[in-house]
Parts: structure tokens; C-alpha cells; sequence
């Protein structure tokens, strides 16, 4: 795989803004000041990046409740998510759909979404689309380990081979649907193997590797982009915190929290490997490190000093006209 | 006996039904705690927000049983061991994820019975979450019993405190009609829901209001979490010397027409709070009964207190201007005494 040294630096730099992003929330969360439910992506950062940097503009993502990584990988604006988050008139959605909701369809984002598995007929919608109106452009779902037993997610991926959309499910395998182990709900224990029988390519790639993730993907994006229609990718992957910012994880061992951080980091993976590769050295990436710190800080604060919606605003955009 | 917030109460009948019945079983996401904890089932969660916590130690994995995310699979599940013999009590996080499950409750659940010719019946209870107030946004905020108060078969239950949650849901478990459950998230540790409960076995029969509050001058209907911004209205107007009577009818189907009609005879004025829909909601129903069927005792147009019709968004502000507030309500009650505008705000900004 060619990818060049500024085409790495700018993934490093994407998966670091992520978990600084995450990082922060988690510690203002404390504050009191965001308001509503939170789910961290910190741990998957690789494969929100990994996936969105060979996509463009024209191309849809469809997220889940998980779903900062996803859209700002895919290019969300970083300051107008976290006046999202505040709930602020200057969000991108204005405030009105907050951390699950939020979205940025000019840059073919669909939304996170706070239903499990709806991302998966949806982005199946936005491939019809693509297929109909030959854009060009592929759809691209990502839903987790919990998301995979849902009932509509099966459906689209069977129309999707009927119809041989440009359609990729990627499903980030982070062990846990909400509480819940996926070795216990998803009963063959094997998402790839299960989603191969609808008859189309599946592949379980590491979650944690950076390189893994792009390459697999890249050859399902080939295939989408070539009209040879849809795949699935099961990712496994690690979640570093609880379901939601206050899940006390009694379900998890202090060991296993402690060892999912030491040793399947994937932005560590990824600087370690940089720099073993001679990508990049330690200070290019205490650089990156130092400017994600700062861009955070300055979003954050802005967020904090932007206004609230006014509430005579509150029925706008219920209809386009009524 | 000792006062129990409405969670406690809740797990409570649980208990209570479970042991009472060993057919009565509970089927939900996380509901038993999935990988349980790391010190195993005493540690394992009970649901997202730990109302089942303890069942799955007690009662053991058979009858506390965790499911995929898979709504429309285990809701069909367990209407169809509730048509063969057990007594599910499946859990609906959201009542918002409906849409995932809606088939197995409208036309399998509700029907049964019905198409059968009454040769079958299906004791499935429903638990689920409903209301605004925690910021949740537009999936995770709706309180949806309208829509299933408007289907025939299902009976709809939705209490506003822990003495009235765990006796109706006690008597729930051992309806033998299907029987959806709608709890307010606002309403598990609200002060004001926190009463006494006793510790024996006891029902409440589905179909009877209760009194919140007795009065003279003006109804007030309201359901959940609307009771108590009810309630707090009434107890400020009685220090006014304006009397209200604030009913709670506790289940929308089967509803008990006659507490609400006999009251607004006795008091010719009606204000109905409700949080379910600006259109079509549970609120509608009850102006158009008492336009039905108590037209000529009212003394003054009816006022309905709703959300507005848009989705329950996510900014705090935005959110507070959505739920029905205190301030509505006694601005209802005040137009139902004939006060204009001026007077309505003069009143108010004195209070």
C-alpha cells in the first residue's frame, strides 16, 4: 500500500483530533455543562479514519449512537460538533439533535443515530441513490457488534446484493452491544461469516491497525466504485469506555479496561509504527499531538461562550412548509 | 411502611409477581446485565438504568433473560410465549424504539385473542420508558401510549407514582390481555413520586382514576410526570382561593370516563395536561369525551396543555420550551375562570 507521508500524517492527525475530541468530552462531561446522552468512540479510531480518508464528499456515511468519530473523519466541521454537543444555536444541527443525532449531509454524513441498526437501510438508501443517479458515489454503514442482530440490518444487506449496490456495512465488532457481550448475542459468534451467506464478500479485519482496516476497505470500495456491488467488513475492535458516559462497566474487568489500553491502542499501534517505518518521527507527531490539543481547547472554549437557541425558533424545520 | 422511589417500586412488583408466579418471566436488552459483572450475577447491571438490578441472582438466567438488540425478534418472542403458557414481562427500553417492534404489539399481541374467536389469550407486559427532560433528543424523549391507547386489544398503563406503578403493574402481570407499561424517566427518584408503599402483596385495578387532588373550580386530567407540574399548580391556586381537582386516570385504556365526566359536571371547567402529542394524542381523547358527553355542564371552552407539534429536541432551552410547564397549566386554569389576558398576566407575574 503507497500511502504517502502526508497522507499518513493527515491520518494520524485525524484519529488524534478524535480522541482528543473524546478525551475532553469525557472530562467536561463531569462539568455538567453537556447536556444529554454520551457515547465515546475513543479505541476505534482507526477504523472511522481508515475508512472515511479514501472517501469523498459525494460518498454517504451512515453513522450510530457512536457516531463523533465517524463525522469527523468524514470532514464534520470540529468546531460546529461541539457547539452541537453544548446544544448550541451554532451546532450543526442548531441544537436540536445534540450528540446522537448530530449530522453534516454537504459532506455525505447521515446522521449518528440514537436507533440501533438504522444506519444500515439508510445508508443501503443513500447506494440506490448513487446506483440510480450514477453519481459515482458509494454508502458506507457503520454499525457495531449489537447492531448486527437487528433485523432491518439483514434486510439491507440482502437488497443491497439483490439490487449490487455500491454498499459497504462496516461493522466495528467492539465486543459490547450496550452491556452486552457479543459472544453471548450473536449466536454463530461470527458477524463476517454470518453476513457472507447473503452472497457477497465479507472480511473480519483488526480494528486496532490502521493499515488492516484501509486495505480491506480499500478493496470493498474498489469493488463498489467498479459497480460490483456491496460488502461486509467485521472489524474487531475495543471500546475504552462504558456504553454511555456514566455506564459504571461492572461488566468489565479492571484488567481487561487496563490491558485494552496498553495493548490494542490503535493510535499507539499507529505511532508506533510511523515511527518504526520511518513515516514520521516523534516530533512531527508530538506536533500533530500538541495542534489537536489546541484545536479541542479553542472548540471547546467557543462552545461554552456560543448562545442557545432561542425558543421561539423551537418549531423551525419540522416541515419545509405546513 | 416505608417510602420507595417509583424505581424501587417497580423492581419491587417484580419480585413480588415473580415469586408469586414462577411463569412469569423477564425478556429485554441488558435487562439481566449481560456479561453480568465481574463479580458475577450479584454484581450484573438490571437494564441501562438499573431497575431489573438483583432479579437475575434471585430469580436466575431461565426467567431473567438477556436478548439481542433485536426488538421486533424478542417482542414476537414474547408475545408467543405469552399465547403458550408464560408470562412475559419484556422490556422496551425506549418506548421511542417501537417502530422496531411495532408488528408483534399491533398485530399479533393486540389481535390474538380477537381473530382467534377468544380461544387464546396473551398476559404480555410491556415495560417501557417514556418523557422528556433529560435532554435524550428526538429518539430517546417520546411518550407514545397514545398510539397504543389507540389500538383494541392492548390495555395501556401509565403511572405517576411508586405506590400506583407497583400496584398496577403487579396487576399487569396478572391481566391475562396484553398490557404495555409506560414509565417516565423523570419519575424513578422525583421527590414528589417517592411515597409509601406497602411491603404486601397489593393491585390496583386498571380503568380507576385517582383523585390527586379534590376541588371545585376547575378539572385538571394528567397522566406521569404531568401530574405533579399539575399538582404544583393546584397546590399555589389553592392558596389563591381557586380550587382545582386534579385527576389522574393512571391507564388510558381501558380509561375511566366516569371520574373524568363526574368531575367537570361538578366543576364545569376543564384543562387537560398532557405530554403525548399536540395532535391525536391522549389529551384529544378526553375533550372529545367530555364534548360528547358533558358538553352542556362546562362553563368555559376547554384548554388543552400539549408540547408543541415538533420533535423534542436536544437544547436545554429548546427542550424546557417543549414540555408543558407549570406556567401553561396555570395559565389554562386561569382562562378556564374567564380572566383575559392582562388579568391571566398580572396574576402570574404576582405569583
Amino acid at each position: 500500500m503507497a500511502l504517502k507521508k502526508e497522507e499518513l500524517l493527515e491520518a494520524y492527525r485525524r484519529m488524534r483530533t478524535i480522541r482528543e475530541f473524546e478525551e475532553n468530552i469525557h472530562r467536561e462531561n463531569t462539568t455538567g455543562e453537556i447536556p444529554g446522552f454520551l457515547h465515546l468512540y475513543c479505541g476505534q479510531e482507526a477504523n472511522a479514519v481508515a475508512v472515511c480518508m479514501q472517501l469523498d464528499d459525494t460518498d454517504y456515511i451512515a453513522s450510530n449512537h457512536r457516531g463523533h468519530g465517524h463525522c469527523l473523519a468524514k470532514g464534520a466541521d470540529v468546531k460546529g460538533m461541539m457547539l452541537e454537543l453544548y446544544g448550541k444555536e451554532d451546532g450543526l444541527c442548531h441544537g436540536r439533535g445534540g450528540s446522537m443525532h448530530i449530522a453534516d449531509v454537504s459532506r455525505g454524513i447521515l446522521g449518528a443515530n440514537g436507533i440501533v441498526g438504522a444506519g444500515a437501510p439508510l445508508a443501503t438508501g443513500a447506494a440506490l441513490t448513487a446506483k440510480t443517479l450514477g453519481t459515482g458515489g458509494v454508502a458506507v454503514s457503520f454499525q457495531g457488534d449489537g447492531a448486527s442482530n437487528e433485523g432491518y440490518v439483514f434486510e439491507a444487506i440482502n437488497m443491497a446484493v439483490m439490487w449490487q449496490l455500491p454498499m459497504i456495512f462496516y461493522f466495528e465488532n467492539n465486543g459490547y452491544g450496550e452491556f452486552t457481550g457479543h459472544d453471548y448475542v450473536v449466536g454463530s459468534k461470527d458477524i463476517a461469516g454470518r453476513a457472507a451467506a447473503f452472497g457477497l464478500p465479507a472480511v473480519r479485519v483488526d480494528g486496532t491497525d490502521f493499515f488492516e482496516v484501509y486495505e480491506a476497505f480499500g478493496e470493498a470500495l474498489k469493488r463498489a466504485r467498479a459497480g460490483k456491488g456491496p460488502s461486509v467488513i467485521e472489524a474487531q475492535a475495543v471500546r475504552f469506555y462504558g456504553h454511555f458516559e456514566g455506564d459504571p462497566q461492572a461488566y468489565r474487568s479492571t484488567e481487561e479496561l487496563e490491558s485494552v489500553r496498553e495493548h490494542k491502542d490503535c493510535l499507539k499501534i499507529l505511532r508506533q509504527k510511523l515511527i518504526k517505518g520511518k513515516k514520521a518521527t516523534t516530533a512531527e507527531l508530538d506536533t500533530i499531538d500538541q495542534e489537536a490539543v489546541e484545536l479541542i481547547n479553542a472548540c471547546r472554549e467557543a462552545a461554552k461562550a456560543a448562545a442557545f437557541p432561542d425558543p421561539a425558533t423551537l418549531m423551525n424545520n419540522t416541515y419545509v412548509s405546513y | 411502611m416505608a417510602e420507595m422511589a417509583m424505581r424501587a417500586a417497580i423492581n419491587s412488583a417484580l419480585v413480588q409477581e415473580m415469586t408469586r408466579d414462577d411463569r412469569v418471566i423477564l425478556i429485554g436488552t441488558d435487562i439481566a446485565g449481560g456479561q453480568m459483572g465481574s463479580g458475577g450475577q450479584e454484581d450484573a447491571a438490571g437494564g441501562v438504568l438499573g431497575i431489573t438490578k438483583g432479579l437475575l441472582p434471585r430469580f436466575g438466567a431461565a426467567r431473567v433473560i438477556d436478548t439481542p438488540i433485536a426488538e421486533m425478534g424478542y417482542m414476537g418472542v414474547a408475545v408467543g410465549a405469552a399465547a403458550t403458557g408464560l408470562r412475559p414481562v419484556a422490556e422496551l427500553m425506549f418506548m421511542d424504539f417501537i417502530g422496531c417492534c411495532g408488528d408483534m404489539l399491533l398485530n399479533q399481541a393486540a389481535k390474538i385473542r380477537y381473530m382467534f374467536g377468544g380461544k387464546s389469550t396473551c398476559p404480555l407486559v410491556m415495560r417501557t420508558m417514556i418523557g422528556a427532560g433529560a435532554n435524550a433528543a428526538a429518539q430517546h424523549s417520546q411518550s407514545l401510549y397514545h398510539w397504543m391507547t389507540a389500538v383494541p386489544g392492548l390495555k395501556v398503563v401509565v403511572p405517576s407514582n411508586a405506590y400506583d406503578a407497583k400496584g398496577l403493574l403487579a396487576t399487569a402481570i396478572r391481566d391475562d390481555d396484553p398490557v404495555i407499561f409506560c414509565e417516565h424517566k423523570a419519575l424513578y427518584d422525583l421527590p414528589s413520586a417517592k411515597v409509601e408503599v406497602p411491603e404486601d402483596d397489593y393491585t390496583i385495578p386498571f380503568g380507576e382514576a385517582n383523585y390527586v387532588t379534590e376541588g371545585s373550580d376547575v378539572t385538571v386530567v394528567a397522566l406521569g410526570l404531568m401530574t405533579h407540574i399539575a399538582a404544583g399548580v393546584a397546590a399555589a391556586m389553592a392558596g389563591k382561593g381557586i380550587s382545582v381537582e386534579v385527576i389522574d386516570p393512571r391507564t388510558t385504556s381501558p380509561l375511566d370516563e366516569e371520574s373524568i365526566l363526574e368531575s367537570v359536571e361538578s366543576t364545569g371547567r376543564l384543562v387537560v395536561v398532557d405530554e403525548s402529542a399536540a395532535r391525536c394524542g391522549f389529551g384529544h381523547d378526553v375533550v372529545a369525551l367530555v364534548a360528547d358527553k358533558a358538553f352542556h355542564s362546562l362553563k368555559a371552552p376547554v384548554k388543552l396543555v400539549t408540547p408543541p407539534h415538533c420533535p423534542t429536541p436536544f437544547s436545554p432551552p429548546l427542550e424546557q420550551a417543549w414540555i408543558p410547564s407549570g406556567e401553561r397549566v396555570a395559565r389554562a386554569i386561569l382562562e378556564t375562570l374567564g380572566l383575559d389576558r392582562a388579568a391571566i398576566d398580572a396574576a402570574l407575574a404576582a405569583a
